[in-house]
């Protein structure tokens, strides 16, 4: 056993001592192979979060939002449908919510207009996302203006602003209330934006959904589960545009990596042909190959690895940020918790380490299995 | 010691540049002893070397090297007596470029799983032994002709093999230089090592550490071997 350690730590001392003699070479290896972890793992860390972050968020959402639909188009719907589903067994709270979009033209951004259900916010007053009042560079005091749909312009007081813990959502949000917003947009009395319904047992839910469907046949459903589903596809499918352009990347990569890994230059196999001839068997070779392989792979690996978890949780994805983090002006400053998926890391890692590792070992392979006299030549 | 026996060998067989480089060699040789493989070149020295030293197979005949039989030994069996019986001195001295002239001359011992600070204790105590201890730390390309020949013989001598085999030792060297090196071969005939070389170098099959001069041409031995 200690004759094997040793051996396999001399040839390791080669190995390291060999890899610093191809230093630019190597260094040049390493630097891309180390872009390409960082990116792929940015990516791969930064959709995982934002997912979990959705997800939790999204708990809290209603079980169910009741739509009315004129033309195929979202319209208000009237306050008076609660009472017909309340009445559907199953059904233990309904609200209706008043919401929508404000574009500012001081900012050029679009703000999330939402009437507070907790009636925490008094009239003249309003509560503003982080992102809104780092926008504004306004802060609780101060005053926003607002001009209605009747073109008045019509001031009103910050209470107060949001943490910025739920910012992904909550960045652009500015709460109101009930009667501010139907002056700002002109919301007739007895109509609201949609109807937040919550059930006692979420496995009725559907059964209540065709139950809704049935008595008001101009209304649509939206369950949560449907909207989880839909940030997923969302979320996923922004990790796919950008996969999809690193792809090209991963492809020079995967070339670049190939050529030098599996074409050995004419020094390399005559070092591999001394080595034969002074007494290293076709297994020494390859192990020097493999641990060559594996420190250059490793290492860039560990490298790109920790680069991307320092981006992705310390930076908030600097480089990726408007590409990923949706349409919004107001990008929230929002920190993605620190939470990796081991399966997504050990996946990262069979597919850059492995491959390279054994596409180190096989030419050399193949050289080393050639009678050593060619070096007598 | 080492005796070949109808010892044939053929390169590229059966396509249109087969070359035969050596036809039915029959060889003894003497252990202790220094033995020169005289002849141009291309008339098969070389190929001789590789075969007795376990680099190559022969296409047919046999060979025994120290009472075993060789020939019919798989590859790993080959390597272990290549690296514990013989010692290489190539003629291009083939050291590996970037590293220094004492890992050069360690290489030899690194698959034995010896403890790396013995082996480098041994290599150091050859370098001061051929007087080249200052430049151990250098890098193998900045060593002298001279230096470069001495690191080659340090590492053929690092396993302490019994046979060293050299292949046109001195065709790199000036008269100087191989006169050193045909003095350095003389001290190790002393310490018991068999010595086998190709050369076409006067200077070397005439010296008198030389005990035996074989004549080789077309892949023949002339005369009677003397």
């Amino acid at each position: 056993m200690r004759t094997w350690i040793e051996r396999h730590r001399n040839i390791l001392d080669f190995t390291l001592s060999s890899l610093l003699r191809r230093k630019r070479k190597n260094a040049a290896l390493i630097s891309v192979y180390t872009l390409i972890v960082f990116l792929l793992a940015s990516v791969l860390f930064f959709t995982y979060g934002l997912r979990e972050e959705a997800s939790l968020l999204l708990k809290e959402a209603p079980e169910m939002t009741v739509q009315r639909l004129v033309a195929g188009r979202q319209e208000l719907i009237p306050v008076n449908y609660i009472e017909r589903i309340r009445a559907i067994r199953g059904v233990s709270s309904i609200t209706a919510r008043l919401w929508g979009y404000y574009y500012d033209p001081v900012v050029g951004a679009n703000y999330t207009l939402m009437v507070a259900d907790d009636q925490d916010v008094a009239p003249g007053t309003i509560a503003v996302g982080e992102g809104v009042s780092r926008a504004r560079l306004v802060s609780p005091g101060e005053t926003i203006e607002f001009r209605t749909h009747q073109g008045v312009t019509m001031e009103l007081e910050i209470k107060k602003t949001f943490s910025s813990e739920s910012g992904l959502v909550s960045s652009d949000l500015v709460l109101i209330s009930e009667d501010d917003f139907r002056k700002v947009f002109g919301t007739p009395k007895g109509h609201a934006t949609d109807l937040a319904v919550r059930v006692r047992n979420p496995k009725e839910l559907p059964t209540i959904a065709l139950k809704v469907a049935e008595l008001l046949p101009d209304t649509r459903q939206i369950l949560r589960e449907e909207l989880l589903r839909t940030y997923e596809a969302i979320f996923n499918w922004r990790g796919g545009l950008l996969l999809a352009i690193l792809f090209g990347a991963v492809l020079a990569f995967i070339i670049f990596a190939w050529d030098k890994a599996s074409g050995l230059s004419v020094e390399e196999k005559r070092e591999i042909g001394i080595l034969k001839a002074i007494g290293w068997e076709t297994s020494d070779i390859i192990r020097m190959k493999f641990w060559e392989g594996l420190v250059v792979s490793l290492s860039s690996f560990l490298m790109g690895i920790i680069m991307a978890y320092i981006h992705v949780f310390f930076t908030s994805f600097m480089l990726f940020e408007p590409v990923l983090k949706g349409w919004a002006v107001l990008y929230p400053a929002f920190k993605v918790t620190p939470f990796v998926d081991g399966a997504q890391v050990a996946s990262l890692f069979f597919l850059t380490v492995v491959p390279y590792t054994v596409a180190t070992i096989i030419p050399s392979w193949r050289a080393a299995i050639v009678d050593p006299d060619s070096v007598m030549r | 010691m080492i005796e070949l026996r109808d010892v044939r060998k053929v390169f590229n067989s059966g396509k249109p540049n087969e070359f035969v480089a050596v036809q039915g060699i029959s060889l003894s040789l003497e252990a202790h002893k220094a033995t020169v493989l005289k002849g141009p070149s291309g008339s098969g020295k070389t190929t001789l070397l590789s075969l007795i030293g376990c680099m190559a197979r022969p296409t047919r005949g046999r060979i025994r090297v120290l009472d075993r039989e060789i020939t019919s030994l798989p590859e790993r069996f080959l390597t272990e007596i290549r690296r514990k019986t013989f010692g290489f001195i190539f003629q291009q001295f083939n050291l590996i470029r970037g590293i220094t002239a004492l890992e050069n001359a360690m290489l030899p011992a690194y698959p034995l799983g010896e403890n790396f600070s013995s082996i480098k204790k041994r290599g150091l105590h050859l370098f001061d032994l051929f007087n080249i201890a200052p430049k151990a730390d250098s890098k193998a390309e900045w060593l002298s002709g001279g230096e470069t020949q001495r690191v080659t013989i340090v590492r053929a001598l690092m396993n302490n093999p019994s046979i060293i085999i050299a292949d046109e030792p001195t065709a790199h060297l000036d008269t100087k230089l191989s006169l050193e090196f045909l003095d350095i071969l003389g001290k190790l005939k002393q310490d018991g090592k068999t010595l086998l070389l190709a050369s076409h170098d006067p200077l070397v099959y005439e010296s008198s550490v030389v005990d035996r001069v074989v004549n080789v041409r077309d892949g023949r031995i002339e005369g009677a071997g003397e």
